[in-house]
């Protein structure tokens, strides 16, 4: 071998392993982005599982009712929540042995004073930091786990504000989506894949299903605002309205997967059926279809899993209300998930902001919980022919 | 609520009934089998039939009164229209039993009844298409008899401002003339797509790369799924990330070199929907890299190149058409793509090259003019239905030209 050619071998060798390097360094990109992204959202999130409250003397007085200000020393009492006054008329008329007695209790602190407390940027003057610095020396300061946020529906006090009516508006939404989606998506599926004869207009559907998968979500949104809420007059807002949007949504995905579930049953189990007689709804009914389910049950999660993430379509069809109760029918205003994560992320008070990405945090575990509970499904049930 | 109550009762009600209907219907055709008849259909078929005929012409009924309700014809009592349903329901139910007998060919009937069922199943499919193009199509049209065609699409200045006010019902009272020239706008949308293309392609196409050419089993086994993760995480997240932690920095390296950038950039939504893109152009191109015929690799190695060379020079030139329609898809994804771009772009249409400055896009304007307290029928508004017809006609395109081009590629390689 001359000394040219050994020089091109290396020149080549040498640009193989750059290229090698920059295939591997573009995955190890993404990953990277990955690691970023969890770790900002966690760190950012984790705070809001954590609430300060303070220890005050809580003397329950008649005039308590009406000025529930008066409940507790003057110097502290702008350090409490409003939420937590609010509530104290009404507990005092449900418990009226309260009244003439003083209590030492831990109450919920101001949104302002958990900022402090959490040494984040806060509205406290340098009379109320010291004050709570003092409290704090005392300890009658404390960080408690923040059950508010997982009992509480929105609020415009941040300290007082969780993701419940939120959760429970995205429960019914998912009821309707599925209720709709999953029946519709799998008699589309049976018969396009069992019953329909190779004609344009078979083809026409499944050219139409395709389509309508890549359509993007908002459109959906559009669809829900002008025929569901402007024509049919479901109430805005609603989970009904909200539900039918995103089961039309996830339409073509359940479609899809169920397709290939029962496409995935072998033709032997059919012809086998047909020759002993039976009818092409048994052959479904008894045979393919039962086969198929965890298939089908496993893009059915999946599905259910992007309309739970799922925004836009849902704040066009009013679903960014702002809903401190959680709602008790499906015509009732309501709100979701990821609506709340929206609406959060826009509010101009800082505490807002852990908040929001509290809530991020319980979407993503649940979304995740979902996915693997489709993935443990699809490999325990997976079934080579 | 009382009503929903009422109704629920009521359907809950016809369930036992419809119970009891099959029980006689098919002990109706066993008592024939037990007489010595031969029976067309299994027995339980005879039980379908009996409650195929109590519900379908109770229902069709409803569902014609329904519609003339709806149209503003004729409108029934809700009680009426029970107390009508009821007797269908019962009348459907006994004559059909009369009819049960042991030549019956229930199997046949009922089955007919099903595909049909399966086939209207189906046809929802299409009418949402039909109702996704009615619906922007019809209020799109009202905005095209405000503004005219030509100059929604070539203008160059989009203000709203007094169609603002008219939606308030003060059209008397302003000064300046609305205008919708949604060019600016269309130039935010195709510059965040571009910064997003910029992102996601070179990183998803080498990945893909990686992985179908360099990477052993257990390293796609653990790749694979990661890149999917990101693909599962919801936009608003995406989002959220893109507002609060990429548009800071953003600016804070953009004022660190000397250069001015609004918190709104479209540099930073930009960079965030190109992550999200990553998934959807690795696993497609992956895709069609793996479907490559292994013997093209193996005549390449045997001539003597290196892998990477068999890659260049082989394989991405014989994936080429499915990756240019991965591309495709994945650029409608982005055109298309709303949470990201409403809480970290701007919401000012701006018609400039600089990435560093705010700038809207279609989706944007969508939201912001649908989530307002317009009046349902201000130009505003209807502008949103006109941006929704043009994102709609634009991504179609793209997923039929990109499903054209993977179909001659598929043809070309699945023997």
């Amino acid at each position: 071998m001359d000394s040219n050619s050994l020089k091109r071998t290396r020149t080549r060798y040498r640009r193989e392993r750059r290229f090698k390097f920059y295939c591997a360094t573009a995955l190890v990109l993404a990953g990277i982005f990955l690691v970023i992204f969890f770790a900002d959202i966690i760190s950012k999130g984790y705070p809001a599982f954590w609430q300060a409250k303070i220890k005050v003397e809580v003397s329950y007085t008649q005039d308590v009712k009406d000025l529930p200000f008066l409940a507790v020393g003057k110097d502290v009492s702008n350090l409490i929540s409003r939420a937590w006054f609010r509530k104290l008329p009404r507990k005092l008329n449900e418990h009226p042995q309260l009244i003439g007695s003083t209590h030492t209790e831990w109450v919920l602190a101001d949104g302002a004073v958990d900022q402090y407390l959490k040494e984040k940027p806060n509205g406290l003057n340098k009379e109320q930091k010291n004050l709570v610095d003092n409290l704090r020396s005392q300890d009658r300061t404390k960080l408690a786990f923040n059950t508010y946020f997982f009992t509480q529906g929105d609020s415009k006090l941040p300290e007082s504000s969780g993701i419940f009516s939120a959760a429970v508006g995205t429960v019914y939404v998912m009821i309707v989506t599925m209720a709709f989606s999953l029946p519709t998506g799998v008699l589309t599926a049976i018969y396009l894949e069992e019953f329909a004869k190779d004609n344009w207009l078979t083809r026409a559907i499944e050219v139409n299903i395709n389509n309508l998968a890549a359509i993007p979500s908002i459109l959906y949104g559009l669809l829900g605002l002008a025929i569901f809420i402007n024509y049919v007059g479901i109430p805005r807002s609603s989970a009904l309205a909200g539900g039918l949007t995103l089961g039309l949504m996830s339409l073509p995905v359940i479609i899809i997967s169920s397709r290939a579930a029962l496409r995935a049953v072998p033709d032997s189990i059919r012809e086998a059926a047909f020759g002993v007689g039976a009818s092409r709804w048994q052959v479904v009914s008894h045979h393919v279809l039962p086969m198929s389910i965890p298939g089908i049950l496993t893009g059915s999660i999946i599905a259910l899993a992007q309309a739970m993430g799922e925004t836009a379509p849902l704040l066009l069809v009013g679903m960014m209300a702002f809903i401190p109760e959680a709602p008790s029918g499906f015509t009732d205003a309501a709100t979701v998930m990821p609506a709340q994560i929206y609406t959060w992320s826009a509010a101009a008070l800082r505490p807002y902001a852990e908040r929001t990405a509290a809530a991020i945090l319980v979407l993503l575990a649940v979304l995740i919980l979902l996915n693997l509970t489709a993935v443990l499904l699809r490999k325990r049930y997976e079934r080579k022919w | 609520m009382t009503l929903e109550y009422i109704l629920l009762l009521f359907f809950a009600g016809l369930i036992p009934l419809a119970y009891a209907a099959f029980f006689l219907g098919r002990r109706k055709a066993e008592t024939d089998l037990e007489r010595g008849y031969r029976l067309n259909s299994p027995p339980s078929f005879y039980g379908w039939y009996v409650i195929v005929w109590m519900f379908l012409p109770a229902i069709a009924v409803s569902a014609v009164f329904a519609v003339l309700h709806m149209a503003g014809i004729l409108s029934v009592p809700i009680p009426v229209v029970l107390v009508g349903f009821l007797a269908l329901f019962a009348a459907g139910g006994g004559l059909a039993l009369r009819h049960v007998r042991a030549s019956l060919r229930a199997r046949k009937i009922v089955e007919d009844v099903i595909r049909w069922l399966l086939f209207i199943a189906t046809c929802i499919s299409i009418f949402t298409t039909v109702g996704i193009v009615l619906s922007v199509v019809f209020e799109a049209v009202k905005f095209f008899n405000m503004v005219s065609l030509w100059e929604f699409l070539t203008g160059t200045t989009w203000s709203p401002g007094s169609a603002f006010l008219e939606g308030a019902g003060r059209g008397g009272e302003q000064a300046s003339k609305a205008e919708f020239g949604s060019v600016p706008i269309f130039a935010g949308t195709f510059m965040i797509t571009f910064i997003a293309m910029c992102v996601a392609l070179p990183v998803g196409l080498f990945s893909a790369i990686f992985m179908a050419e360099y990477a052993g089993r257990n390293l796609r086994g653990v790749a694979k799924p990661a890149l999917e993760v990101l693909a599962g995480i919801p936009t608003v997240v995406y989002g959220f990330f893109a507002a609060i932690t990429v548009s800071p920095l953003v600016v804070r390296i953009a004022k660190s070199i000397g250069l001015e950038a609004a918190y709104t950039n479209a540099l930073s939504p930009g960079i965030v929907m190109g992550i999200m893109i990553i998934p959807f152009i690795s696993s497609l191109s992956d895709d069609v890299i793996s479907s490559i015929p292994q013997s093209l690799r193996e005549g390449s190695y045997a001539l003597g190149t290196t892998r990477s060379e068999t890659v260049k020079q082989v394989v991405l030139p014989a994936a080429f058409p499915g990756i240019v329609s991965a591309f495709l898809l994945a650029v409608s994804r982005a055109l298309g793509e709303t949470m990201i771009v409403v809480m970290a772009a701007g919401l000012r249409p701006n018609l400039t090259w600089n990435p560093l400055e705010g700038m809207t896009t279609v989706t944007v304007r969508i939201v912001d003019a649908l989530t307002g307290d317009l009046a349902f029928d201000s130009a505003e508004t209807l502008s949103a239905f006109a941006l929704g017809l043009t994102l709609l006609v634009v991504t179609l395109m793209l997923n039929i030209v990109s499903s054209i081009i993977i179909r001659r590629f598929k043809q070309q390689y699945e023997m």
